[in-house]
């Protein structure tokens, strides 16, 4: 053994420390560090590793059903299944993105772009990339299980409509919703949930959407699932009960057929909606999916408007059905005798211009000397045209607007039109200019301005014929707060008006043909121009500028159960041949139905208590076929106004 | 020279200190491992630390001195096995560090027995400088000494083995008398050296891109979700939600499903720290801190300065091991590949920190004895 190491006692002490003191400092150091993560820090490293370990998955919760008034189903819910992509580990996703795209057949580049379009949610949230599964995607992902570990499958309720587009415009329908609607919901909503779009859908989302569960499972570090968590179930939405009768809807929808145009039915004692079509309609089972933006661009351009629901919608001029507010307001004023008459040659000059009665054009005889009663029962517009000159618009447009005209009604739908009552104030204040005196005229007769949705005049002719209580028409069978205009209208007015719109059908009336036996149908028809007569007379008979017919009657007599306003676009007809068969129809519906339930024979599905489960297999009504092209023009924006 | 002292004259609070560390990493590498395909590992383990205790008393019993004798001869058996390493090696996970010895029945990773020859190697040099002071042509031959093996790890590539080299000869420079200025001059070189690791202009050209991938995620985790970014993430998040108490033995939920990148061997005490909370950290870390004092402590007291040097070659590499594994759980350093001493699984490393151990003890027993 050398001796290199001999007499080498002499030890850095001092330096021996310094290295001790060294130890004790990266200790501590480290030391520190752990305190700021595992004490200072602790709670959010917390939360991360939960996050990590624990996948949720949402249990969609059902959408309540909308029933009938009777309890019978009129939207349901389908069973369908939708395929989750889950997105914590992106290495895992983009690892089996093509044997995805190839086994459940959606394009590469749809994949990517759904995944890219979501980038912004957070990782633990999946995202569905294909809806309505079919047996072979159910049969692939299962198969796939353990070897594409990112595909999970739910359950999902769709919405089943009744087919052929039954009550579809009042019913709506659901789809994915839009990120203001995300925004405004205040968390509720999350990206790829179904909300309400349109009509009651969206009117009574809150009630009918039900909170979403979850599914929580621990999954380890390569997304397998390890063991399940206590799961937080779905609330299901609540159903609504509507106040529509599925047995009148039926009928309106039968009734009104393949034309253009719109019923709806109301109980005027409480306002509750018992029918409400519109024509043409969409099959909103087409859309319970997804409708691409090409898609609805096409619909939302279709001259026949599918989408617009006419019942609330149509702004169209009220024709002679607005001779019963000028008939009513006469009545209530008194600024005219009762024993006003006119003589109707078929024609007359008011302001220097002429202006013809529809008998002018009807291969009858004129009307003669006409009394109020008759003037409403034969619709003669020279009457109305003097009445409305002695009347003058204020007292037109206040009677007029008292009974709801230019106003919503507060129905429980979304985007009710207002329609437009003009008066002096309003020319004013739209045009800068003042009322012409020839304007009154053509008001007199619901042309001009005038401009009414089909579930006004039903809340309107309702209300006068109950004494002058209008009730806020409503959708929901039990709604709360249902509001009650009040504008009593003397007895007297009240019983001579009655009798002027009974007297329509049942004393020979431009109604007559309509008349039900042991049934006190009384009513009012009405012929709105599109355009005006002399304009018509330049352009020929085109059926887009053929007339709007409308038929608005009631049942009883007074204090009505029933009034029913239908409307019939360009039907080319009068009022009450187009529209008044279509009434007429719906109010002894009504009563077949409540007598058989008096005597005891209606044994329908309706007087068991519990509502059928499912809904009938096939409903028989006719497809809701589309007219010619035909524009629903809005009368304020074409009719001529006569001068 | 008299024979071998006794059994009385063992450090056993060393030895102590050392047996809690190891079970500390049994218990930790059963509980990571127990539900899984590894199962059984901690025997395995327990098998490593058994011949590791077997080698640490055999090496004891020979005089230091009779071994530092041969310090040059083991530092050529050394080199020769890491040009053997680079040639006949076995790779795994993409880099040859691995070489079949037979009889052993299991692959032994060289660079652990090249930590141990230039210990050994260093300790000779600096005990035959004999001056207070050491001037820069001892301090070049120093680096030169260290640098041919350092070049060869690298080339497996080992950059973990090879940084445990740096602090070896710093702290033997220091304590043979480096002077300030060179310390200073030394230290400047260092950070310039960090830097250009940092920098990536300069980095693409001397790193590899494991490991230029390594340094960035580091630097940005978020921005790689999945590779060593993900894995520090992962570590953090298992230590800080470990909070202080701990989520218990076994309950870890980032340990037992995996979310810990190698939880049994580099991480093992990112499961430790989740399982066992800061309490439990403050244990793990006040026995390598007892650990780390005691060799130190035992430098102070050995018979001469060969002997001091050994001991503080095995402090400093042991000491560098714990504070780069450590921060590296604690996502203050980048990921290295460096074990976590005596409680990380693994058969190499444990058998170096044993016979480490067993040169100090040496050491020890020989402080009496002339």
């Amino acid at each position: 053994m050398s001796y290199w190491f001999r007499n080498d006692n002499r030890l850095p002490q001092a330096r021996l420390a310094v290295a001790s003191y060294i130890i004790v400092g990266m200790i501590g150091v480290l030391l520190l560090g752990f305190w700021k993560l595992q004490v200072i820090d602790s709670d959010k490293y917390a939360t991360l590793a939960e996050r990590n370990r624990v996948r949720e998955i949402p249990i969609i919760a059902p959408r309540g059903r909308m029933l009938d008034r009777d309890g019978r189903v009129l939207v349901d819910n389908r069973p369908s299944f939708s395929v989750l992509l889950l997105r914590d580990d992106m290495v895992q996703v983009e690892k089996h993105l093509a044997a995805i795209s190839d086994g459940l057949g959606i394009p590469l580049d749809d994949l990517k772009d759904q995944i890219s379009t979501t980038k912004a949610l957070p990782k633990f949230q999946p995202i569905i990339i294909k809806q309505e599964a079919s047996p072979a995607d159910i049969a692939y992902i299962e198969s796939h299980r353990s070897d594409i570990p990112v595909l999970e499958m739910i359950s999902v309720s769709r919405r089943r409509y009744l087919p052929d587009g039954f009550l579809s415009h009042a019913a709506g329908y659901v789809g994915e919703v839009s990120e203001q609607q995300i925004e405004a919901s205040n968390g509720k909503l999350r990206m790829g949930d179904f909300a309400g779009k349109f009509g009651l859908e969206r009117q009574y989302n809150d009630i009918l959407m039900g909170t979403d569960g979850k599914r929580r499972v621990v999954v380890n570090s390569i997304g397998k699932e390890v063991s399940p968590l206590p799961a937080q179930a779905a609330i299901p939405g609540k159903q609504i009960q509507l106040s529509i009768d599925f047995d009148l809807q039926q009928v309106a929808e039968q009734s009104l057929g393949a034309r253009p145009g719109a019923v709806v039915a109301l109980d005027p004692r409480n306002g509750e909606v018992l029918a409400m079509a519109s024509h043409p309609a969409l099959d909103p089972n087409d859309f319970a999916v997804r409708v691409s933006a090409d898609e609805w661009k096409k619909l939302n351009e279709d001259e026949e408007k599918p989408l617009l629901n006419r019942a609330i919608q149509a702004q169209l001029a009220p024709g002679s059905v607005f001779k019963i507010v000028m008939a009513t307001a006469m009545y209530e004023s008194k600024a005219v005798p009762e024993s006003f008459t006119t003589f109707c040659p078929g024609y007359g000059t008011f302001y220097g211009r002429q202006f013809k009665c529809w008998v002018f054009w009807s291969h009858k005889p004129a009307h003669g000397t006409v009394d109020i009663h008759r003037a409403v029962n034969q619709s003669c517009d020279i009457f109305f045209y003097n009445l409305g000159m002695r009347l003058g618009i204020d007292r037109i447009s206040y009677y007029a607007s008292k009974f709801g005209l230019g106003r919503k009604t507060g129905i429980d739908l979304p985007s009710e039109e207002p329609g437009l009552m003009p008066s002096e104030e309003w020319v004013q204040r739209a045009f800068h200019r003042r009322w012409y005196p020839g304007e009154t005229v053509s008001v007199a007769i619901g042309q001009g301005a005038v401009t009414t949705t089909p579930l006004q005049l039903a809340r309107l002719i309702g209300g006068i014929a109950s004494g002058g209580v209008f009730m806020q028409p409503h959708m929901l069978k039990d709604a709360p707060d249902i509001k009650e205009d009040r504008f009593p209208l003397s007895d007297s007015t009240v019983e001579k008006i009655t009798d002027d719109m009974y007297g329509v059908i049942n004393e020979g009336g431009t109604g007559a043909a309509l008349k039900l036996q042991d049934i006190e149908f009384s009513g009012k028809s009405g012929t709105a121009q599109v355009i005006g007569y002399n304009t018509r007379d330049r352009v020929g008979k085109q059926k887009k500028f053929v007339d709007n017919a409308w038929f608005v009657g009631y049942a009883p007599r007074r204090n009505p159960e029933i009034v029913v306003s239908v409307l019939v676009q360009e039907s080319g007809k009068h009022g009450g041949e187009a529209a008044g068969p279509v009434v007429r129809d719906i109010i002894k519906a009504y009563y077949d139905k409540k007598n058989k339930k008096t005597q005891g024979q209606y044994t329908a599905e309706s007087k068991s208590p519990e509502p059928p489960r499912t809904l009938p297999a096939a409903i028989t009504t006719p497809r809701v076929g589309r007219a010619d092209a035909s524009t629903t023009t809005s009368a304020q924006a074409t009719a001529e106004r006569e001068r | 020279m008299k024979d071998a002292p006794g059994t009385r004259d063992y450090d056993w609070w060393l030895l102590a200190i050392l047996a809690t560390i190891c079970a500390l990493g049994v218990l930790e590498i059963y509980s990571a491992t127990h539900g899984s395909s590894l199962a059984g590992m901690h025997i395995k383990q327990v098998r490593w630390l058994a011949i590791g205790f077997i080698l640490m008393f055999a090496l004891s019993r020979l005089d230091y001195h009779q071994i530092l004798d041969q310090a040059y001869i083991l530092y050529i058996v050394g080199l020769v096995a890491l040009v053997a390493v680079l040639l006949v090696g076995h790779t795994r996970f993409g880099a040859k560090r691995w070489i079949n010895v037979p009889g052993l029945g299991e692959l032994l990773q060289v660079s652990e027995l090249v930590k141990l020859i230039i210990i050994i190697v260093l300790a000779r040099f600096f005990a035959e400088v004999r001056s207070d002071e050491l001037d820069l042509r001892d301090l070049i031959k120093a680096a030169l000494l260290v640098g041919v093996p350092l070049v060869l790890i690298l080339k497996q590539p080992d950059l973990g083995t090879a940084l445990v080299l740096m602090p070896m000869v710093a702290v033997g420079a220091f304590l043979a008398g480096l002077k300030w200025q060179h310390a200073a001059v030394f230290s400047l070189a260092g950070v310039l050296l960090v830097g250009a690791v940092f920098y990536p202009p300069v980095s693409k050209k001397i790193l590899k891109p494991y490991q230029r991938e390594r340094i960035t995620s580091f630097l940005h985790p978020e921005e790689d979700a999945k590779g060593s970014g993900y894995q520090l993430l992962q570590s953090k998040i298992a230590v800080g939600s470990g909070g202080f108490w701990g989520k218990g033995f076994g309950n870890g939920t980032q340990n037992q499903l995996g979310y810990i990148p190698v939880r049994y061997s580099d991480f093992i005490m990112s499961a430790w720290a989740e399982e066992q909370g800061f309490k439990g950290v403050l244990l793990a870390l006040g026995l390598y801190m007892a650990l780390l004092l005691r060799l130190v402590q035992n430098a102070q007291r050995a018979k001469d300065r060969a002997g001091m040097f050994l001991v503080m070659g095995v402090a400093a590499a042991l000491g560098f091991h714990v504070l780069v594994n450590v921060a590296m759980v604690i996502g203050a350093m980048p990921v290295t590949g460096i074990p976590l001493p005596l409680m990380s699984y693994g058969g190499s490393a444990t058998l170096f920190v044993f016979l480490a151990i067993g040169l100090v003890m040496n050491v020890r027993l020989r402080r009496f004895v002339n």
